[in-house]
């Protein structure tokens, strides 16, 4: 035990809980844009909702939440440490710096990180934490005509505040009541400065993830000719541009469509 | 003679260890392009003396590149502006007629300031004498043929060890780390033949008195490998991650006590 504790307070032990938390937050990115594409379903709402009463009432997604928490908070605490030993390793700047050829976002992670971690405390205090233990989010009724497949929408007032969601079908009309997160979004998204905040977050991101994902793989020392080229085409295309983009999009279409209401 | 070159130097001047420093500005006048920047210096000190001044303190010995001595951070660049050189290959032309030049020391925590522009780099010394050799005892000198190495190998090995141990890397990295020194003393041993019994124990070793020595964290930003006289690669780390890795994880490293007999 006490070898692998001396293995991971080393410099290099160090990193690769950094490259390690780091990858599993990538992974978490990519389910997370593909769920949140059903904000893009113009159902008023339906599919995103029971998404998110799915996430919150899965006992699996439950588990994998909150190694997705302590992720963070470890990625966080090991940067900080990280970065604290690396001032101490120069105790007296240069009274010249040149532009060096390192990459702008390879030498303002921590910067950026802090943008994220700024973003995640205020994204999961909005919709997260309200969503589980608040009682400021309403409920929707969605009536599907099970014969012609027409759903109509309702606000609905759940008799109990201990209510979460019902499905149940009545004259061949099926009747799902469920919390409506999905009106939250719309409210928040059609704020400019909530909307501004949202795409600056997406931008930091971007640059974030163009260096930190192929930064992962050469910590852990999975270099090779063969393979870097693709880990960095993806690092640079899929997280650096698709992700942040698809992110990004869900504010600012919201926000086009909240003005021609 | 026409063609010289006044300069102004800015040189951090410090008398010891302990004392602060600080920056003096020197004329440096009639300077002839086809000087090496350590021989600018040369004049710079003979005139000093004349005056009855202290010379300007300065490690140099080879004064051909390949043994180290000279260091010099050169208006925000280790070794001076100029790619894959070292101070002392540094000519007088590339600057231009009335330029201020900035002189530093290598700045790091682990390289003290000895004096004015000279650091006690014996930290990279004692990395080395923690790991990086291969002991072999003496003896007759079997047939160079026998022990076959890819030509691949031989050449990756061989720039490795064309590292010159000058701190560069250290002097240009954002966080002071000396993962490029170290790693390629690890691959030049750890990729040929005579390295591998010791590959493992001497990965840890340095490693270890690397974190002791009080150098930073990388961060793969690639500053070093952009700065290094050698062009000493980034791969190098790499090999030396996976190396470390692979001996504290996945290897056992002790023998197994007790039983069988």
């Amino acid at each position: 035990m006490s070898e692998f504790k001396q293995t991971f307070n080393s410099s290099l032990g160090k990193k690769l809980i950094m490259a390690l938390t780091g990858l599993f937050l990538c992974t978490f990115l990519i389910v997370h844009l593909g769920g949140n594409l059903l904000l893009f379903v113009d159902d008023q709402g339906f599919a995103f909702n029971s998404y998110a009463n799915f996430l919150t009432h899965f006992p699996p997604i439950e588990v994998i939440a909150y190694i997705l928490y302590i992720s963070i908070i470890v990625h966080a605490v090991y940067a900080l440490v990280l970065t604290l030993k690396n001032r101490k390793a120069r105790p007296v700047g240069y009274a010249v710096q040149s532009g060096s050829k390192a990459s702008w976002s390879s030498k303002n992670m921590g910067l950026l990180g802090s943008i994220l971690l700024l973003f995640i405390v205020i994204h999961m205090s909005d919709f997260w934490y309200a969503y589980k233990y608040q009682h400021v989010i309403g409920f929707k009724e969605y009536r599907t005509d099970l014969a012609t497949n027409q759903t109509t929408v309702s606000d609905y007032t759940p008799a109990s505040a201990e209510f979460e969601r019902s499905i149940s079908t009545e004259n061949n009309v099926e009747i799902v009541r469920v919390k409506d997160i999905h009106s939250r979004v719309q409210a928040s998204f059609s704020q400019p400065i909530y909307v501004a905040f949202y795409v600056i977050a997406m931008i930091a991101v971007a640059f974030h993830l163009l260096h930190g994902f192929q930064s992962a793989f050469q910590t852990m020392g999975w270099v090779h000719q063969k393979y870097t080229p693709i880990v960095r085409f993806i690092g640079t295309w899929f997280f650096g541009v698709i992700i942040p983009l698809g992110f990004a999009l869900m504010p600012i279409l919201y926000y086009i469509h909240s003005l021609s209401k | 003679m026409s063609g010289n070159m006044n300069l102004t130097l800015k040189v951090w001047r410090q008398k010891d260890a302990q004392a602060a420093g600080k920056f003096v500005t020197y004329k440096a006048d009639s300077i002839s392009p086809d000087m090496s920047f350590l021989e600018m210096l040369d004049v710079v000190n003979e005139s000093l003396t004349k005056k009855n001044e202290e010379p300007i303190y300065f490690d140099h010995d080879c004064r051909e590149g390949i043994c180290g001595s000279c260091s010099l951070y050169i208006n925000g660049h280790p070794h001076g502006p100029k790619q894959a050189i070292t101070t002392c290959q540094l000519h007088m032309r590339t600057f231009h007629n009335g330029q201020t030049i900035t002189i530093e020391p290598w700045r790091s925590a682990a390289f003290p300031v000895i004096k004015d522009l000279g650091t006690d780099r014996s930290a990279f010394d004692r990395i080395q004498q923690a790991g990086g050799f291969i002991s072999v005892n003496t003896g007759g000198a079997q047939d160079a043929n026998a022990t076959l190495i890819p030509k691949v190998v031989a050449d990756e090995a061989f720039n490795s060890a064309t590292c010159i141990g000058c701190g560069a890397c250290v002097a240009a990295c954002k966080n002071a780390s000396a993962m490029l020194f170290v790693s390629a003393k690890i691959t030049q041993l750890g990729l040929l033949p005579q390295g591998q019994p010791e590959r493992y124990s001497r990965v840890q070793a340095m490693v270890a008195q690397m974190d002791e020595e009080g150098f930073g964290n990388c961060t793969n930003t690639g500053a070093c490998e952009a700065e290094c006289p050698k062009e000493i690669k980034l791969t190098n780390i790499a090999r030396m991650n996976n190396d470390y890795f692979s001996a504290k994880l996945f290897r056992e490293n002790h023998v197994h006590d007790g039983g069988g007999e």
